[in-house]
């Protein structure tokens, strides 16, 4: 069977006009194109809802941070600027006078820190920058500010703002000093200082998320509120915020830990204070980027599984092309065969009822050579013409058996199904043979290990010429002594297996992938190299399959499988 | 003696007209038309045992020719010759009234034997 398969695969490649399609790369090409149709979108996709989550991100961390960083400043700004208020009223309402009097700045101290929170003490101080005046906790008077740059700053620019610094009172505070000024170019100022604990409850009440850090810096560097994690009020503040910007900025860096934060930062206008707030990104970020790390996974296992999807149904689909180009190139190869055989056989039809009259005549031409012969006596040479007519005989009748296969082959007839019981069947075919096995001392051993009657409903004749093509080649291969073994059993599907066993010298490997083709013989000069195609014909006929195994000089098996109910289809 | 006569009929004349010969040679009476009216003027002229017709002649079909001959002379035994491929034809004769077909080329001892069994048969 299986050599049966490759043979006509063999026959499909030289009869297949087109040429072979390159499946590997119709594969290739394939899964790459649907692939990248597939997967492209979801790639722009993923894409787009990458940026889209991004910018919602963003504006739910960013716009929040500014947002509390701006309303803080304008918070400080305006605590600062109404102290700066108050200061500028004092200076306006009272006479330097008054001011120098010790009571009456006590008297102004105490309503000061009745109305406005924050101040610890008040001071006058003269234009040489002695102070002349001062109501508070600490023993102040008297001491000269002369040489200290604030003291400058107010001189030139009427107002100043100081940094927090632990100066000669030794706690963490800041000043507000503001210029009055008088007709008689008697310049004082009044200094008052606020703790910078008012700073740090101002930070304080903040509402701020846990990954927050919420601190004022002065311009110079140093931390004026505590910070959770860059140092305590008046350390150096590791980070540069050298950008002035009059608005809230935001920008994401990296700290001196290598963090990644999100500083937002805005310059509280008339101070030295730069309000500050640092998100760390990475807690900031978290969900996004937990929500980013789904949309990869998300977008990897899609890619996977499209590919996965891809590649499975490529195969298949091409699977599916090279079964129909296959099945294609069988059925081209059976109508280019059927119509050859269609050809050889109306030609064969036409040839052999010409030949047939002019070999009868060859034939009664001989016959009548030979009979004047026999009436005369003497004729010079007469054995010698005897055998040329003899050898005439042959050569009709050879001729003859050719015409005869040909029609075989051509004949068109309607098969007539009946009921054949298989034992019977053989014996009688055997028996046909049955002189010429004996002749030449071949046993022909018939055998039926099931024992039971099988019965076959098939054409009796196209049976006939089956068995008869088969043991007429055992019997020429085997030519003297040997045995045919003739086997037949029920197998599944309803089918009955017969095995044609022959002793004979076997058939060459070459030769066998051709032996049911049209016209190829291996018996030379008297082998019409029709009788295995035929026979091939006839058992594909009856919906059977015909295969063979060979080696040579050990003998040849003809396996016939024939359903038990032929269904015949179309013609021989 | 009583010679079986024979007609044979076949347009290949040489075939004919050899076959004839031959079975002159061998005790026969045997003659030979190549067409149907030829083979129509013999038997109107001379009683036969047995036709020799070969399916296929020129103008009429050697079955319509058998038909014929067997209706002027009842008692003739008809053998058709066919060639391979019109054995089918050889069976409608055999339905119609021939008493054997035969497939050419034949040698003359086998046709000899045919024409005796045909004439045995009629006892």
């Amino acid at each position: 069977m299986k050599l049966f398969i490759k043979k006509s695969e063999n026959k499909q490649n030289s009869y297949n006009s087109k040429p072979e399609r390159n499946y590997g790369k119709l594969l290739r090409v394939s899964i790459l194109l649907i692939s990248f149709v597939a997967i492209t979108p979801l790639i722009i996709l993923t894409l787009i809802n990458y940026f889209q989550y991004r910018k919602t991100y963003e504006a739910d961390i960013i716009y929040p941070l500014t947002r509390q960083t701006s309303n803080l400043k304008n918070n400080l700004e305006s605590f600062i600027q109404e102290r700066i208020s108050v200061l500028k009223y004092i200076s306006q309402s009272y006479t330097a006078d008054e001011l120098a009097n010790a009571k009456k700045l006590s008297q102004i101290y105490h309503s000061l820190r009745n109305s406005f929170g924050g101040f610890v003490d008040i001071g006058i101080i003269d234009k040489d920058g002695i102070q002349i005046n001062y109501v508070g906790p600490y023993e102040l008077l008297g001491k000269n500010y002369k040489t200290q740059k604030w003291f400058n700053n107010v001189i030139f620019n009427g107002i100043d703002v100081s940094e927090v610094f632990m100066g000669f009172r030794g706690f963490p505070h800041f000043t507000i000093s503001v210029l009055k000024t008088t007709n008689t170019d008697k310049h004082y100022v009044i200094r008052a200082s606020i703790s910078s604990e008012i700073l740090n409850e101002k930070i304080g009440s903040q509402e701020i998320p846990s990954y927050t850090d919420l601190f004022i810096v002065s311009r110079n560097g140093f931390l004026q509120t505590d910070s959770k994690l860059y140092g305590k009020s008046l350390d150096k503040f590791p980070l540069k915020l050298s950008l002035f910007s009059k608005r809230t900025d935001i920008l994401q860096t990296f700290d001196n830990h290598n963090r990644t934060i999100l500083l937002s930062y805005a310059f509280v206008s008339n101070t030295p204070f730069i309000l500050v707030e640092i998100a760390s990104a990475e807690s900031l970020m978290s969900n996004w980027s937990k929500n980013r790390n789904q949309l990869l996974l998300f977008l990897i296992v899609s890619i996977v599984l499209i590919i996965l999807v891809v590649v499975w149904g490529s195969n298949r689909f091409i699977r599916v092309i090279k079964e129909n180009d296959i099945r294609a190139a069988r059925m081209m190869h059976e109508i280019e065969y059927t119509n050859k055989m269609a050809s050889i056989g109306r030609l064969a039809a036409g040839v052999s009822h010409e030949i047939n009259n002019p070999l009868a005549i060859i034939n009664e031409n001989a016959g009548m050579i030979q009979d004047i012969l026999q009436t005369n006596e003497e004729f010079p040479a007469k054995d010698k013409i005897f055998r040329c007519i003899n050898s005439i005989y042959k050569s009709v009748s050879r001729c003859s058996k050719i015409t005869h296969q040909l029609l075989g082959f051509a004949k068109r007839m309607e098969p007539k199904l009946e009921e054949i019981n298989l034992n019977e069947f053989i014996v009688e075919v055997v028996s046909f043979v049955h002189r010429e096995a004996y002749l030449n001392n071949i046993v022909i051993n018939v055998k039926n290990p099931q024992y039971g009657t099988i019965t076959l409903v098939s054409d009796r004749g196209l049976l006939q010429q089956i068995f008869i093509n088969i043991l007429n080649n055992a019997l020429e291969a085997i030519s003297e002594s040997g045995r045919i073994d003739i086997s037949y059993s029920n197998i599944e599907n309803d089918c009955v297996e017969i095995k044609i066993a022959d002793s004979g010298k076997g058939i060459p490997e070459k030769d066998l992938p051709h032996i049911f083709e049209p016209f190829y013989t291996t018996k030379k000069e008297y082998g019409t190299g029709l009788g295995l195609s035929i026979t091939y014909g006839i058992v594909k006929k009856l919906g059977g399959e015909i295969s063979v195994e060979s080696i040579e000089n050990v003998g040849t098996t003809f396996t016939i499988v024939l359903p038990k109910v032929s269904n015949i289809t179309g013609e021989l | 003696m009583n010679r079986i006569k024979v007609l044979i009929v076949d347009d290949e004349e040489e075939l004919a007209s050899l076959l004839a010969e031959r079975l002159n040679l061998r005790s026969f009476d045997s003659d030979f038309a190549i067409t149907s009216v030829d083979a129509i003027k013999s038997i109107e002229n001379k009683l036969y045992d047995v036709a020799i017709i070969d399916v296929r002649l020129k103008g009429m079909n050697g079955i319509e020719l058998m038909k014929l001959i067997m209706q002027i002379q009842p008692q003739i035994k008809v053998i058709l010759f066919t060639g391979h491929g019109t054995e089918e034809e050889g069976r409608r004769g055999l339905a119609l009234g021939a008493s054997k077909y035969i497939v050419k080329p034949i040698n003359l001892e086998n046709l000899m034997l045919e024409i005796l069994g045909v004439l045995e048969k009629k006892g």
